[in-house]
């Protein structure tokens, strides 16, 4: 036998009882032939488009779990921003395209579809316009949509209006959810540096330079990580970022042999394999678990910014090994509302705000999966997203914002989303005004990072 | 697919009957073995076979559910995965 027993064993433990999975099989899928004058005809272009492609998405994906014995746990589909193909529709209002999409998703038996999205890092257009001021009513009427809208890049800088526009946008998404706790928050995600070829939701979008139809993959694995880490005995920081590199290896060739062989039954292209440590409610399959394995008494504490720099760093080393193809984020994700031991760190008062903020600038995303108090003003929202996508621009690098101002919250309530979006702890935000600063408008130019021809 | 070749695994509680039962659905199948190892972790049993199938239209899915069922019948658990996911992770 080549392989041996113990290799064997391994893969079966890290699946059985480590939680490991490909997290999502995302099939990106470009809808620029689908534009025209009328809404009606262009909802019905959108829809053939994207049943033709996606009809077997999900059944193929189904086979390749049964074949390889690994779990498939989401199947998506991503497209084309949807501001850009609707730019030339007559009607002022996208909330049918967001329809359309959701029956699309529906139809096709997938698990959530993104791309209910625009691009105005440098300025919108009256289609861009149109497709934001449609959000809050396409998440309140549909539930698989997703939404996302890329403010800032390091090129262009940020868009300050669209910041301002954009806190507006998520207060009255929560209010217009507000049955659920402000639930169509945790669809609609801010960018700065979008990537083209994200496989992770709420921010997946099939980008400008992506070939007709692609398949993307996110492969997952805290859990695997925590139990390794944990498993050494009395290792230095270096023989942490080893153990994390090998763990990360592993995975990432896992994921892309499940990609490889989707992509090829569907005889579409393999895009890209995205290894994001993105943790689910179950116990141990947590970020925070894993940096309280490096010796934090508590998520948040101070040391929390540097050990997730190495965890960061070290799944990035292993999965750039493992493949060729390896894009999106690639990181470690703190959503706060997923991670068992983030929900933990910040009921015992250990995980703030602040620091997350300052975690951000080390790890793959942003402020994600955040309750904060129903009555914030938006405001002070946007000056949360414009701090978040200032970190982006700087350091060249994806940020994000997906935060809920859950509708007659206060601070310390729980609030229960259900399934992977799990529970969150309704965090503080600062009392003093950001008003002025952000009804200024505007764009805050591009960094001299950007001058880089 | 470079080979039609799986790694079926069986663990649990050590029994009479447990490579019997399941060699038995493999026969049914006309799945052969190549290679078998059997060993005692942790006071589990645990099996691993190394299984060839040559038939061109063979239904994978109707023989894992077969083997499901033998295996929850005996008290174990069994999985049946292509061997390409082993090949992949662990060697370059």
């Amino acid at each position: 036998m080549m392989i041996h027993p113990e290799e064997i064993l391994e893969t079966i433990k890290m699946v059985s009882n480590e939680n490991l999975d490909i997290r999502t099989v995302t099939m990106g899928i470009n809808l620029r032939g689908c534009s025209h004058p009328d809404i009606d005809i262009f909802n019905k272009n959108i829809y053939n488009r994207i049943m033709y492609y996606a009809e077997d998405l999900v059944k193929t994906t189904d086979d390749i779990q049964n074949l390889y014995g690994i779990p498939i746990i989401n199947k998506r589909i991503s497209v084309t921003p949807i501001a850009i193909v609707a730019e030339s529709c007559d009607a002022t209002d996208f909330t049918s395209i967001a329809q359309t999409l959701d029956r699309a998703a529906e139809d096709a038996g997938v698990d959530f579809i993104g791309g209910f999205s625009a691009l105005v890092q440098k300025g919108m257009t009256p289609g861009d316009l149109k497709l934001i001021n449609s959000i809050p009513r396409a998440l309140a009427s549909t539930n698989k949509v997703c939404s996302s809208v890329n403010v800032a890049t390091t090129k262009a800088g940020i868009n300050m209006d669209a910041v301002a526009l954009m806190g507006k946008i998520i207060k009255e998404t929560a209010e217009m959810t507000k049955e659920n706790s402000g639930i169509g928050c945790a669809k609609l995600v801010v960018f700065a540096n979008a990537p083209d070829d994200n496989p992770f939701m709420a921010g997946a979008f099939h980008g400008i330079g992506e070939p007709d139809c692609v398949i993307n993959v996110g492969v997952s694995g805290p859990g695997v990580v925590n139990s390794a880490v944990r498993a050494l005995k009395d290792p230095t920081l270096g023989d942490i970022s080893e153990c994390i590199k090998k763990t990360a290896f592993k995975i990432t060739r896992m994921g892309e042999v499940v990609g490889k062989e989707v992509a090829r039954r569907l005889h579409v292209q393999f895009g890209v394999l995205d290894l994001s440590l993105a943790p689910t409610p179950a116990v141990g399959d947590s970020v925070a678990a894993i940096l309280e394995a490096m010796g934090l008494e508590s998520c948040g504490t101070h040391g929390t910014t540097a050990a997730l720099a190495l965890l960061n760093d070290a799944v990035k080393k292993g999965g750039a090994m493992a493949s060729s193809s390896v894009g999106g984020l690639s990181g470690a994700f703190i959503p706060v509302s997923e991670d068992e031991g983030m929900i933990r760190a910040v009921q015992r008062g250990s995980l703030s705000l602040d620091k997350l903020e300052a975690m951000t600038s080390v790890c793959s995303v942003g402020l994600d999966m955040i309750a904060i108090p129903g009555d914030t003003p938006s405001s002070t929202i946007s000056a949360i997203i414009a701090d978040e996508m200032a970190i982006g621009m700087i350091n060249k690098k994806t940020t994000a914002v997906r935060v809920i101002p859950a509708p007659g919250t206060k601070v310390g309530d729980m609030i229960e989303f259900g399934g992977l979006l799990g529970t969150a702890p309704v965090m503080p935000v600062h009392k003093f005004s950001s008003e002025k600063f952000i009804s200024r408008g505007g764009r805050i130019p591009a960094p001299i990072q950007s001058l880089t021809n | 697919m470079s080979s039609s070749r799986f790694i079926i695994t069986v663990i649990g509680i050590d029994k009479v009957g447990i490579v019997a039962g399941i060699t038995q659905i493999m026969a049914q199948y006309n799945v052969n073995i190549v290679d078998i190892s059997q060993t005692i972790m942790d006071d589990l049993f645990t099996m691993i076979m190394l299984a060839q199938v040559k038939e061109e239209n063979f239904d994978l899915a109707a023989f894992q559910q077969a083997m499901f069922g033998k295996g929850s019948e005996l008290g174990v658990e069994v999985k049946v995965q292509h061997e390409d996911v082993f090949h992949f992770m662990h060697r370059i």
